[in-house]
Protein backbone atom coordinates (compact mmCIF):
# COMPACT_ATOMS: atom_id res chain seq x y z
CA UNK A 1 0.00 0.00 0.00
CA UNK A 2 1.18 3.41 -0.77
CA UNK A 3 1.11 6.17 0.53
CA UNK A 4 0.10 6.98 4.05
CA UNK A 5 -2.54 5.56 6.13
CA UNK A 6 -3.92 6.22 9.78
CA UNK A 7 -6.05 3.37 11.14
CA UNK A 8 -8.10 4.25 13.89
CA UNK A 9 -5.99 7.32 15.63
CA UNK A 10 -7.05 8.53 18.36
CA UNK A 11 -5.59 11.47 21.15
CA UNK A 12 -6.44 13.02 24.04
CA UNK A 13 -5.23 15.30 26.39
CA UNK A 14 -6.10 14.42 30.02
CA UNK A 15 -10.14 14.38 29.42
CA UNK A 16 -10.01 16.26 26.40
CA UNK A 17 -10.15 14.07 23.16
CA UNK A 18 -8.76 15.70 20.06
CA UNK A 19 -8.73 12.91 17.79
CA UNK A 20 -11.30 10.15 17.55
CA UNK A 21 -10.83 7.09 15.68
CA UNK A 22 -9.02 8.82 12.78
CA UNK A 23 -8.71 6.30 9.48
CA UNK A 24 -7.64 7.77 6.41
CA UNK A 25 -5.24 7.77 3.55
CA UNK A 26 -3.59 10.29 1.31
CA UNK A 27 -1.58 8.57 -1.77
CA UNK A 28 0.82 10.01 -4.17
CA UNK A 29 -0.64 12.70 -5.91
CA UNK A 30 -3.51 13.12 -3.78
CA UNK A 31 -4.31 16.61 -3.07
CA UNK A 32 -6.87 16.52 0.38
CA UNK A 33 -7.73 19.62 2.33
CA UNK A 34 -8.37 19.34 6.01
CA UNK A 35 -10.90 21.51 6.80
CA UNK A 36 -12.69 22.57 10.18
CA UNK A 37 -13.36 24.83 13.02
CA UNK A 38 -10.70 26.12 15.41
CA UNK A 39 -9.70 24.16 17.97
CA UNK A 40 -11.33 20.90 15.75
CA UNK A 41 -7.99 19.20 15.94
CA UNK A 42 -6.51 19.55 13.27
CA UNK A 43 -2.68 20.49 13.57
CA UNK A 44 -3.11 18.38 16.93
CA UNK A 45 -3.58 15.51 13.48
CA UNK A 46 -0.82 16.59 11.52
CA UNK A 47 1.29 16.41 14.95
CA UNK A 48 0.44 13.09 15.15
CA UNK A 49 1.53 12.16 11.45
CA UNK A 50 4.78 14.14 11.85
CA UNK A 51 5.86 12.27 15.10
CA UNK A 52 5.64 15.45 17.82
CA UNK A 53 2.53 14.12 18.97
CA UNK A 54 2.25 10.29 20.48
CA UNK A 55 -1.00 8.81 19.93
CA UNK A 56 -3.39 7.66 22.49
CA UNK A 57 -4.21 4.66 20.62
CA UNK A 58 -4.09 3.50 16.55
CA UNK A 59 -1.57 3.14 13.75
CA UNK A 60 0.19 5.42 10.97
CA UNK A 61 1.51 3.35 8.19
CA UNK A 62 3.74 4.75 5.46
CA UNK A 63 3.70 2.43 2.24
CA UNK A 64 2.27 0.27 4.68
CA UNK A 65 5.11 0.09 6.94
CA UNK A 66 4.16 1.02 10.61
CA UNK A 67 6.25 4.46 11.60
CA UNK A 68 4.27 4.92 15.34
CA UNK A 69 7.86 3.74 16.56
CA UNK A 70 9.85 6.57 15.12
CA UNK A 71 11.09 9.49 16.01
CA UNK A 72 10.63 13.15 14.86
CA UNK A 73 13.57 13.37 12.35
CA UNK A 74 13.26 9.80 11.15
CA UNK A 75 9.92 10.46 9.86
CA UNK A 76 11.10 13.53 7.84
CA UNK A 77 13.88 11.37 6.26
CA UNK A 78 11.13 8.58 5.42
CA UNK A 79 10.13 11.80 3.21
CA UNK A 80 6.95 13.22 5.48
CA UNK A 81 7.32 17.16 5.77
CA UNK A 82 4.89 19.84 7.15
CA UNK A 83 5.27 23.59 7.56
CA UNK A 84 3.90 24.75 11.24
CA UNK A 85 0.98 26.86 11.11
CA UNK A 86 2.94 29.10 13.82
CA UNK A 87 5.94 30.03 11.93
CA UNK A 88 8.75 27.83 12.54
CA UNK A 89 12.46 29.40 11.62
CA UNK A 90 16.31 30.06 12.31
CA UNK A 91 15.29 33.97 13.01
CA UNK A 92 19.15 35.14 13.40
CA UNK A 93 20.27 33.56 10.18
CA UNK A 94 19.66 34.55 6.52
CA UNK A 95 17.24 33.85 4.30
CA UNK A 96 19.46 31.58 2.37
CA UNK A 97 21.16 29.89 5.64
CA UNK A 98 17.64 28.84 6.11
CA UNK A 99 17.04 27.29 2.73
CA UNK A 100 20.45 26.36 3.09
CA UNK A 101 20.30 23.89 6.08
CA UNK A 102 16.91 21.61 5.26
CA UNK A 103 18.87 20.60 1.67
CA UNK A 104 22.21 19.49 3.32
CA UNK A 105 20.12 17.66 5.71
CA UNK A 106 17.89 15.75 3.32
CA UNK A 107 21.39 15.24 1.13
CA UNK A 108 22.77 14.25 4.50
CA UNK A 109 25.51 16.62 5.14
CA UNK A 110 25.26 18.38 8.14
CA UNK A 111 27.75 16.90 9.88
CA UNK A 112 30.60 17.60 7.13
CA UNK A 113 33.27 19.89 8.88
CA UNK A 114 35.89 20.04 6.69
CA UNK A 115 34.48 22.74 4.03
CA UNK A 116 32.42 25.78 3.97
CA UNK A 117 28.69 25.30 3.80
CA UNK A 118 28.16 27.25 1.06
CA UNK A 119 30.84 26.24 -1.80
CA UNK A 120 28.63 23.80 -3.12
CA UNK A 121 27.38 24.82 -7.03
CA UNK A 122 24.62 22.08 -6.85
CA UNK A 123 23.05 23.23 -3.34
CA UNK A 124 23.45 26.71 -3.79
CA UNK A 125 21.72 26.32 -7.58
CA UNK A 126 18.86 24.70 -5.71
CA UNK A 127 18.65 27.80 -2.86
CA UNK A 128 18.58 30.46 -5.49
CA UNK A 129 15.90 28.15 -7.27
CA UNK A 130 13.56 28.02 -4.49
CA UNK A 131 14.34 31.79 -3.21
CA UNK A 132 13.41 32.95 -7.07
CA UNK A 133 10.38 30.76 -7.12
CA UNK A 134 8.80 32.64 -3.82
CA UNK A 135 10.01 36.04 -4.83
CA UNK A 136 12.64 35.88 -1.99
CA UNK A 137 15.69 36.72 -4.07
CA UNK A 138 15.95 40.21 -3.07
CA UNK A 139 15.37 39.28 0.41
CA UNK A 140 18.01 36.33 0.55
CA UNK A 141 21.12 37.78 2.55
CA UNK A 142 18.41 39.14 5.34
CA UNK A 143 18.45 37.94 8.75
CA UNK A 144 14.78 36.25 8.56
CA UNK A 145 13.67 38.01 11.35
CA UNK A 146 14.09 41.16 9.78
CA UNK A 147 11.10 39.81 6.82
CA UNK A 148 7.27 40.93 7.30
CA UNK A 149 5.32 37.58 8.47
CA UNK A 150 3.99 36.94 4.84
CA UNK A 151 7.33 36.74 4.00
CA UNK A 152 8.42 34.50 6.84
CA UNK A 153 5.31 32.34 5.75
CA UNK A 154 7.13 32.23 2.03
CA UNK A 155 10.40 31.02 3.49
CA UNK A 156 8.49 28.88 6.06
CA UNK A 157 7.28 26.92 2.73
CA UNK A 158 10.22 27.06 0.48
CA UNK A 159 12.39 25.11 3.16
CA UNK A 160 9.58 22.43 3.59
CA UNK A 161 9.72 22.02 0.29
CA UNK A 162 13.09 22.20 -0.14
CA UNK A 163 13.16 18.55 1.79
CA UNK A 164 11.88 16.98 -1.14
CA UNK A 165 9.35 14.69 0.73
CA UNK A 166 6.81 12.33 -0.65
CA UNK A 167 3.91 13.04 1.90
CA UNK A 168 3.63 17.17 2.70
CA UNK A 169 1.27 18.55 5.03
CA UNK A 170 0.89 22.39 5.20
CA UNK A 171 -0.73 24.22 8.20
CA UNK A 172 -2.84 26.94 6.74
CA UNK A 173 0.14 27.91 4.64
CA UNK A 174 -1.22 31.08 3.39
CA UNK A 175 -2.68 32.53 7.16
CA UNK A 176 -1.24 35.70 7.56
CA UNK A 177 0.60 36.24 3.84
CA UNK A 178 -0.96 39.29 2.63
CA UNK A 179 -3.37 39.02 -0.64
CA UNK A 180 -0.93 40.31 -2.63
CA UNK A 181 1.62 37.45 -2.38
CA UNK A 182 -1.08 34.79 -1.41
CA UNK A 183 -0.87 33.82 -5.56
CA UNK A 184 2.49 32.56 -4.44
CA UNK A 185 1.51 30.11 -1.65
CA UNK A 186 -0.85 28.68 -4.61
CA UNK A 187 1.52 28.90 -7.29
CA UNK A 188 3.82 26.58 -5.50
CA UNK A 189 1.04 24.17 -4.40
CA UNK A 190 -0.27 23.63 -7.73
CA UNK A 191 3.23 23.39 -8.82
CA UNK A 192 4.47 20.75 -6.52
CA UNK A 193 6.02 17.65 -8.07
CA UNK A 194 2.49 15.58 -9.23
CA UNK A 195 3.34 12.21 -7.22
CA UNK A 196 3.98 14.06 -3.85
CA UNK A 197 0.91 13.09 -0.88
CA UNK A 198 -0.60 16.72 0.02
CA UNK A 199 -2.63 17.60 3.00
CA UNK A 200 -3.23 21.04 3.02
CA UNK A 201 -4.93 22.50 6.61
CA UNK A 202 -6.64 25.72 5.68
CA UNK A 203 -9.96 28.04 6.72
CA UNK A 204 -9.52 30.31 3.12
CA UNK A 205 -12.18 28.49 1.23
CA UNK A 206 -11.00 30.38 -1.74
CA UNK A 207 -7.50 28.58 -1.87
CA UNK A 208 -8.89 24.88 -1.04
CA UNK A 209 -11.67 24.89 -3.76
CA UNK A 210 -8.59 25.62 -5.72
CA UNK A 211 -6.01 23.32 -4.99
CA UNK A 212 -8.05 20.49 -3.08
CA UNK A 213 -9.69 17.62 -5.15
CA UNK A 214 -10.63 16.09 -1.86
CA UNK A 215 -11.81 17.47 1.38
CA UNK A 216 -12.19 15.97 4.94
CA UNK A 217 -13.84 17.49 7.52
CA UNK A 218 -12.81 17.31 11.15
CA UNK A 219 -15.33 18.79 13.67
CA UNK A 220 -14.40 17.95 17.50
CA UNK A 221 -11.72 15.41 16.71
CA UNK A 222 -13.27 13.11 14.59
CA UNK A 223 -13.83 13.39 10.45
CA UNK A 224 -17.69 14.63 9.80
CA UNK A 225 -17.16 13.93 6.23
CA UNK A 226 -15.49 13.25 3.34
CA UNK A 227 -16.49 14.25 -0.19
CA UNK A 228 -15.22 16.12 -3.60
CA UNK A 229 -15.44 19.85 -3.24
CA UNK A 230 -19.12 20.24 -4.91
CA UNK A 231 -20.17 17.50 -2.91
CA UNK A 232 -18.86 19.32 0.40
CA UNK A 233 -19.87 22.55 -0.72
CA UNK A 234 -23.42 20.75 -1.63
CA UNK A 235 -23.20 19.36 2.39
CA UNK A 236 -25.63 20.83 4.65
CA UNK A 237 -24.06 19.62 7.92
CA UNK A 238 -20.54 21.01 6.67
CA UNK A 239 -23.06 24.85 5.25
CA UNK A 240 -24.47 24.71 8.54
CA UNK A 241 -20.94 24.16 10.45
CA UNK A 242 -19.45 27.28 8.77
CA UNK A 243 -22.67 29.33 9.39
CA UNK A 244 -21.96 28.30 12.64
CA UNK A 245 -25.33 26.45 13.67
CA UNK A 246 -24.14 23.00 14.78
CA UNK A 247 -25.68 19.74 14.01
CA UNK A 248 -24.64 17.19 15.78
CA UNK B 1 36.24 51.18 4.06
CA UNK B 2 34.05 47.52 3.48
CA UNK B 3 36.09 44.34 4.46
CA UNK B 4 34.76 41.32 3.60
CA UNK B 5 34.17 38.48 6.60
CA UNK B 6 37.65 37.12 4.76
CA UNK B 7 39.74 40.12 5.42
CA UNK B 8 38.07 40.18 8.49
CA UNK B 9 39.20 37.54 9.77
CA UNK B 10 42.56 37.35 8.04
CA UNK B 11 43.20 40.42 9.90
CA UNK B 12 41.56 39.26 13.50
CA UNK B 13 44.32 36.24 13.12
CA UNK B 14 47.53 38.54 11.97
CA UNK B 15 47.20 40.90 14.93
CA UNK B 16 46.42 37.97 17.58
CA UNK B 17 49.82 36.50 16.37
CA UNK B 18 51.11 40.19 16.68
CA UNK B 19 49.83 40.44 20.12
CA UNK B 20 51.30 36.78 21.06
CA UNK B 21 54.70 38.39 19.69
CA UNK B 22 54.68 41.53 21.34
CA UNK B 23 53.66 39.68 24.48
CA UNK B 24 56.22 37.44 24.55
CA UNK B 25 58.86 39.87 24.13
CA UNK B 26 57.38 42.87 26.52
CA UNK B 27 56.84 40.60 29.20
CA UNK B 28 59.62 38.05 29.68
CA UNK B 29 59.19 37.63 33.67
CA UNK B 30 55.19 37.18 33.12
CA UNK B 31 55.32 34.07 30.54
CA UNK B 32 53.97 31.79 33.01
CA UNK B 33 50.72 33.89 33.29
CA UNK B 34 50.64 34.49 29.85
CA UNK B 35 50.12 30.42 29.47
CA UNK B 36 47.79 30.63 31.75
CA UNK B 37 45.97 32.88 29.45
CA UNK B 38 46.52 31.24 26.11
CA UNK B 39 44.99 27.91 27.94
CA UNK B 40 42.50 29.53 29.33
CA UNK B 41 41.58 30.61 25.58
CA UNK B 42 41.51 26.99 24.71
CA UNK B 43 38.86 25.98 27.35
CA UNK B 44 36.72 29.28 26.97
CA UNK B 45 37.03 28.27 23.08
CA UNK B 46 35.69 24.86 24.13
CA UNK B 47 32.84 26.69 25.67
CA UNK B 48 32.02 28.44 22.92
CA UNK B 49 31.73 25.84 20.57
CA UNK B 50 29.56 24.21 22.82
CA UNK B 51 27.60 27.43 24.39
CA UNK B 52 28.22 30.18 21.49
CA UNK B 53 27.54 27.70 18.42
CA UNK B 54 25.16 25.30 19.48
CA UNK B 55 23.37 27.19 22.20
CA UNK B 56 23.87 24.47 24.97
CA UNK B 57 24.08 26.03 28.15
CA UNK B 58 26.16 24.29 31.04
CA UNK B 59 28.21 24.50 33.85
CA UNK B 60 30.66 21.52 33.69
CA UNK B 61 33.48 22.01 31.90
CA UNK B 62 35.87 21.91 33.75
CA UNK B 63 34.49 17.89 34.45
CA UNK B 64 36.08 17.55 30.22
CA UNK B 65 39.33 19.81 31.55
CA UNK B 66 39.74 18.24 34.88
CA UNK B 67 39.87 14.82 32.66
CA UNK B 68 41.90 15.60 29.78
CA UNK B 69 44.66 17.19 32.77
CA UNK B 70 44.16 13.73 34.63
CA UNK B 71 44.58 12.10 31.37
CA UNK B 72 47.94 13.76 30.16
CA UNK B 73 49.41 13.47 33.61
CA UNK B 74 48.77 9.24 33.89
CA UNK B 75 49.79 9.37 30.18
CA UNK B 76 53.11 11.66 30.68
CA UNK B 77 54.03 9.31 33.81
CA UNK B 78 53.39 5.68 32.68
CA UNK B 79 53.66 5.77 29.25
CA UNK B 80 55.54 8.68 27.19
CA UNK B 81 56.50 12.30 27.99
CA UNK B 82 56.04 13.14 24.37
CA UNK B 83 54.37 16.44 24.50
CA UNK B 84 52.13 15.85 21.61
CA UNK B 85 51.03 12.58 22.48
CA UNK B 86 49.78 13.91 25.59
CA UNK B 87 47.99 16.40 24.07
CA UNK B 88 45.92 13.69 22.15
CA UNK B 89 45.56 11.74 24.74
CA UNK B 90 43.95 14.32 27.26
CA UNK B 91 41.77 15.39 23.87
CA UNK B 92 40.41 12.13 23.79
CA UNK B 93 40.37 11.73 27.18
CA UNK B 94 37.73 15.39 27.48
CA UNK B 95 36.07 13.55 24.26
CA UNK B 96 35.09 10.98 25.77
CA UNK B 97 34.03 12.20 29.18
CA UNK B 98 31.87 14.18 26.90
CA UNK B 99 30.41 11.88 24.88
CA UNK B 100 29.74 9.65 28.32
CA UNK B 101 28.23 12.16 30.51
CA UNK B 102 26.75 14.13 27.38
CA UNK B 103 24.66 10.37 26.54
CA UNK B 104 22.73 11.43 29.85
CA UNK B 105 23.45 15.08 29.67
CA UNK B 106 22.14 16.31 26.31
CA UNK B 107 18.47 14.60 26.99
CA UNK B 108 18.15 17.69 29.43
CA UNK B 109 18.16 21.25 29.28
CA UNK B 110 17.65 24.79 30.96
CA UNK B 111 18.34 24.72 34.59
CA UNK B 112 18.52 20.68 35.10
CA UNK B 113 21.30 20.76 32.42
CA UNK B 114 23.32 23.40 34.32
CA UNK B 115 22.84 21.38 37.58
CA UNK B 116 23.17 17.65 36.41
CA UNK B 117 26.39 19.25 34.16
CA UNK B 118 28.16 20.54 37.66
CA UNK B 119 27.28 17.42 38.96
CA UNK B 120 29.38 15.85 36.83
CA UNK B 121 32.32 17.54 37.64
CA UNK B 122 31.37 17.06 41.09
CA UNK B 123 31.69 12.94 40.88
CA UNK B 124 34.87 13.52 38.19
CA UNK B 125 36.77 15.07 41.61
CA UNK B 126 35.59 12.66 44.18
CA UNK B 127 36.53 10.05 42.13
CA UNK B 128 39.89 11.63 41.45
CA UNK B 129 40.03 12.52 45.29
CA UNK B 130 39.73 8.66 45.69
CA UNK B 131 41.74 6.82 43.35
CA UNK B 132 44.81 8.44 45.33
CA UNK B 133 46.84 5.67 44.40
CA UNK B 134 46.98 7.12 40.58
CA UNK B 135 46.02 10.57 40.97
CA UNK B 136 47.69 11.42 44.38
CA UNK B 137 44.26 12.53 45.48
CA UNK B 138 44.25 15.80 47.34
CA UNK B 139 48.22 16.32 47.35
CA UNK B 140 47.98 15.97 43.46
CA UNK B 141 49.69 14.12 40.67
CA UNK B 142 53.33 14.85 40.60
CA UNK B 143 56.41 13.45 38.92
CA UNK B 144 55.09 14.62 35.25
CA UNK B 145 58.52 15.02 33.48
CA UNK B 146 58.13 15.90 29.87
CA UNK B 147 60.19 15.38 26.25
CA UNK B 148 61.25 18.17 24.24
CA UNK B 149 58.41 19.11 21.79
CA UNK B 150 59.12 16.73 18.45
CA UNK B 151 62.16 15.94 20.20
CA UNK B 152 63.90 19.66 19.44
CA UNK B 153 62.39 22.08 21.94
CA UNK B 154 63.14 21.69 25.53
CA UNK B 155 60.69 22.92 27.96
CA UNK B 156 62.58 25.61 29.71
CA UNK B 157 62.28 27.11 33.41
CA UNK B 158 61.28 30.45 32.10
CA UNK B 159 58.52 29.10 30.24
CA UNK B 160 59.59 30.69 26.80
CA UNK B 161 58.59 26.78 24.66
CA UNK B 162 55.42 26.38 27.26
CA UNK B 163 54.47 29.58 25.53
CA UNK B 164 55.72 29.60 22.42
CA UNK B 165 53.70 25.70 22.32
CA UNK B 166 50.49 26.63 24.18
CA UNK B 167 50.37 29.88 21.38
CA UNK B 168 50.49 27.33 18.42
CA UNK B 169 48.01 24.77 19.53
CA UNK B 170 45.80 28.23 20.40
CA UNK B 171 46.25 29.05 16.63
CA UNK B 172 45.68 25.17 15.48
CA UNK B 173 42.29 25.29 17.62
CA UNK B 174 41.04 28.55 16.54
CA UNK B 175 41.79 27.88 13.04
CA UNK B 176 40.31 24.37 13.63
CA UNK B 177 37.02 26.26 15.01
CA UNK B 178 37.01 28.67 12.08
CA UNK B 179 36.74 26.23 9.26
CA UNK B 180 33.92 23.77 11.06
CA UNK B 181 32.13 27.27 12.39
CA UNK B 182 31.80 28.19 8.03
CA UNK B 183 31.06 24.33 7.59
CA UNK B 184 27.83 22.55 6.94
CA UNK B 185 28.47 21.23 10.72
CA UNK B 186 28.11 25.07 11.98
CA UNK B 187 25.49 26.18 10.10
CA UNK B 188 23.77 22.90 11.74
CA UNK B 189 24.75 23.93 15.22
CA UNK B 190 23.73 27.38 15.10
CA UNK B 191 20.47 25.87 13.83
CA UNK B 192 19.98 23.87 16.57
CA UNK B 193 20.55 27.18 18.68
CA UNK B 194 18.11 28.75 17.13
CA UNK B 195 15.06 26.32 16.99
CA UNK B 196 15.45 22.41 18.12
CA UNK B 197 12.41 21.98 16.87
CA UNK B 198 12.87 23.36 13.09
CA UNK B 199 15.67 21.41 13.04
CA UNK B 200 13.70 18.29 13.84
CA UNK B 201 11.09 19.20 11.57
CA UNK B 202 14.18 19.27 8.93
CA UNK B 203 14.91 16.01 9.99
CA UNK B 204 17.47 16.44 11.99
CA UNK B 205 18.17 14.30 15.42
CA UNK B 206 18.37 17.01 17.84
CA UNK B 207 19.97 14.66 20.62
CA UNK B 208 22.18 12.86 18.38
CA UNK B 209 23.66 16.48 16.98
CA UNK B 210 23.83 18.15 21.06
CA UNK B 211 26.35 14.97 21.57
CA UNK B 212 28.22 15.76 18.81
CA UNK B 213 28.90 19.18 19.51
CA UNK B 214 29.50 18.43 23.82
CA UNK B 215 31.94 15.91 22.62
CA UNK B 216 34.29 18.20 20.02
CA UNK B 217 33.48 20.51 22.90
CA UNK B 218 34.65 18.08 25.02
CA UNK B 219 37.94 17.37 22.76
CA UNK B 220 39.04 21.06 23.05
CA UNK B 221 38.36 21.01 26.72
CA UNK B 222 40.70 17.95 27.02
CA UNK B 223 43.59 19.85 25.13
CA UNK B 224 43.42 22.96 27.19
CA UNK B 225 43.35 20.53 30.46
CA UNK B 226 46.32 18.08 28.80
CA UNK B 227 48.45 21.75 28.37
CA UNK B 228 47.79 22.74 31.72
CA UNK B 229 49.13 19.69 32.86
CA UNK B 230 52.23 19.23 31.06
CA UNK B 231 52.97 22.71 31.62
CA UNK B 232 52.68 22.94 35.41
CA UNK B 233 54.22 19.63 35.57
CA UNK B 234 51.10 19.02 37.84
CA UNK B 235 47.54 18.02 38.30
CA UNK B 236 45.62 18.80 41.54
CA UNK B 237 41.89 17.90 42.31
CA UNK B 238 41.25 22.02 41.80
CA UNK B 239 40.82 21.36 37.59
CA UNK B 240 37.39 20.20 38.76
CA UNK B 241 37.12 23.36 40.46
CA UNK B 242 33.03 24.87 39.38
CA UNK B 243 34.82 28.49 39.58
CA UNK B 244 37.07 27.18 36.59
CA UNK B 245 33.55 25.90 34.35
CA UNK B 246 31.96 29.75 35.91
CA UNK B 247 34.73 31.64 35.17
CA UNK B 248 35.13 30.48 31.74
CA UNK B 249 32.10 31.42 30.71
CA UNK B 250 32.06 34.78 32.37
CA UNK B 251 35.06 35.25 29.96
CA UNK B 252 32.73 34.22 26.67
CA UNK B 253 29.69 36.47 27.86
CA UNK B 254 32.46 39.11 28.33
CA UNK B 255 33.91 38.66 25.18
CA UNK B 256 31.16 37.72 23.40
CA UNK B 257 29.17 34.01 22.69
CA UNK B 258 29.42 32.55 19.39
CA UNK B 259 32.37 34.94 17.38
CA UNK B 260 35.18 32.79 18.54
CA UNK B 261 38.03 35.66 18.75
CA UNK B 262 34.96 36.58 21.55
CA UNK B 263 36.60 34.25 23.56
CA UNK B 264 40.07 35.54 23.16
CA UNK B 265 39.61 39.00 24.30
CA UNK B 266 37.30 37.92 27.14
CA UNK B 267 39.60 35.47 28.64
CA UNK B 268 43.11 38.00 28.31
CA UNK B 269 40.57 40.52 29.59
CA UNK B 270 39.30 38.68 32.41
CA UNK B 271 42.35 37.58 33.32
CA UNK B 272 44.57 40.59 33.01
CA UNK B 273 42.06 42.41 35.33
CA UNK B 274 41.93 39.73 37.59
CA UNK B 275 45.62 39.86 37.96
CA UNK B 276 45.90 43.86 38.30
CA UNK B 277 43.01 44.22 39.85
CA UNK B 278 44.11 41.50 42.35
CA UNK B 279 47.51 43.28 42.96
CA UNK B 280 46.12 46.26 43.66
CA UNK B 281 43.39 45.17 46.04
CA UNK B 282 43.90 41.34 47.17
CA UNK B 283 40.75 41.36 48.93
CA UNK B 284 37.97 43.21 46.84
CA UNK B 285 39.23 42.60 42.88
CA UNK B 286 36.06 40.64 42.38
CA UNK B 287 34.41 43.59 42.88
CA UNK B 288 35.82 45.35 39.64
CA UNK B 289 35.38 41.97 37.84
CA UNK B 290 31.64 42.15 38.83
CA UNK B 291 31.68 45.65 37.67
CA UNK B 292 33.20 44.83 34.44
CA UNK B 293 30.82 41.75 33.65
CA UNK B 294 27.74 44.10 34.71
CA UNK B 295 28.80 47.07 32.50
CA UNK B 296 29.26 44.92 29.52
CA UNK B 297 26.25 42.92 29.79
CA UNK B 298 24.22 45.95 30.29
CA UNK B 299 25.65 47.76 28.07
CA UNK B 300 27.04 45.53 24.83
CA UNK B 301 24.74 42.32 25.62
CA UNK B 302 26.68 40.62 22.36
CA UNK B 303 29.97 40.99 24.48
CA UNK B 304 33.30 43.27 24.33
CA UNK B 305 33.53 42.49 20.65
CA UNK B 306 30.09 44.03 20.02
CA UNK B 307 31.66 47.40 20.94
CA UNK B 308 32.22 48.92 17.46
CA UNK B 309 29.04 47.93 16.29
CA UNK B 310 27.47 49.18 19.36
CA UNK B 311 29.57 52.63 18.92
CA UNK B 312 28.60 53.00 15.22
CA UNK B 313 24.93 52.61 15.80
CA UNK B 314 25.11 54.88 18.94
CA UNK B 315 26.84 57.62 16.79
CA UNK B 316 24.48 56.70 14.13
CA UNK B 317 26.92 56.38 11.14
CA UNK B 318 26.68 52.84 10.97
CA UNK B 319 24.21 50.41 9.91
N1 LIG C 1 -0.50 20.20 24.03
C1 LIG C 1 -1.82 20.35 24.29
N2 LIG C 1 -2.30 20.15 25.53
C2 LIG C 1 -3.61 20.28 25.79
N3 LIG C 1 -4.52 20.61 24.87
C3 LIG C 1 -4.11 20.82 23.62
C4 LIG C 1 -2.73 20.72 23.25
N4 LIG C 1 -2.62 20.99 21.93
C5 LIG C 1 -3.85 21.26 21.50
N5 LIG C 1 -4.76 21.17 22.50
C6 LIG C 1 -6.18 21.35 22.37
O1 LIG C 1 -6.64 20.47 21.39
C7 LIG C 1 -7.66 21.04 20.64
C8 LIG C 1 -7.33 20.95 19.18
O2 LIG C 1 -6.28 21.85 18.90
P1 LIG C 1 -5.65 21.99 17.45
O3 LIG C 1 -4.57 22.97 17.56
O4 LIG C 1 -5.34 20.66 16.93
O5 LIG C 1 -6.86 22.62 16.64
P2 LIG C 1 -6.91 23.15 15.14
O6 LIG C 1 -7.99 22.41 14.45
O7 LIG C 1 -5.57 23.11 14.52
O8 LIG C 1 -7.37 24.65 15.35
P3 LIG C 1 -7.00 25.98 14.54
O9 LIG C 1 -7.86 26.01 13.34
O10 LIG C 1 -7.33 27.07 15.48
O11 LIG C 1 -5.56 25.90 14.24
C9 LIG C 1 -7.85 22.45 21.15
O12 LIG C 1 -8.94 22.45 22.05
C10 LIG C 1 -6.56 22.73 21.88
O13 LIG C 1 -6.77 23.62 22.93
MG1 LIG D 1 -4.27 24.46 13.85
Amino acid sequence: MKGLQTKGLNKSFGGLVVARDITLSLQPGDRTALIGPNGAGKTTFSNLITGILKPTSGQILLDGRDIGGMGEAARVRAGIAKTFQITTLFKHLSVRENIRLPILERERRALRFWHRADRDKGVEAEIEAQLSAFNLLGLADRPVQDLAYGQQRLVEMAMTLALKPRVLILDEPAAGVPSSDSHLITGAIEALPADLAVLIIEHDMKLVFQVARSIIVLVNGAILTQGTPPEIAANQQVRDLYLGAHHD
Amino acid sequence: MKLTPLTKGLLADALLIIAAVVAFYAFPYDLAFLTRIVIMAILVLSIDLILGLGGIVTLGQAALYGSGAYAAGLFAIHISGDPLLGLAVGMLAGAAIAFLSGLLLMRAEGLTLIMLSIAVALVLQEIANRARDWTGGADGMRGIRMDPILGLWRFDFIGQTGYIYVCCVLFVVLFALKVLKASPLGLMARGIHESPARMRAIGAPVYQRRLILYTLGGAIAGIAGALAAQITQLVSLEVFNFSHSAEAVIMLILGGAGKLYGAIIGTVIFMVVHHLAASVDPFNWLFIIGALVLGVVFFVPQGLLGVPTALKRLIGGGK
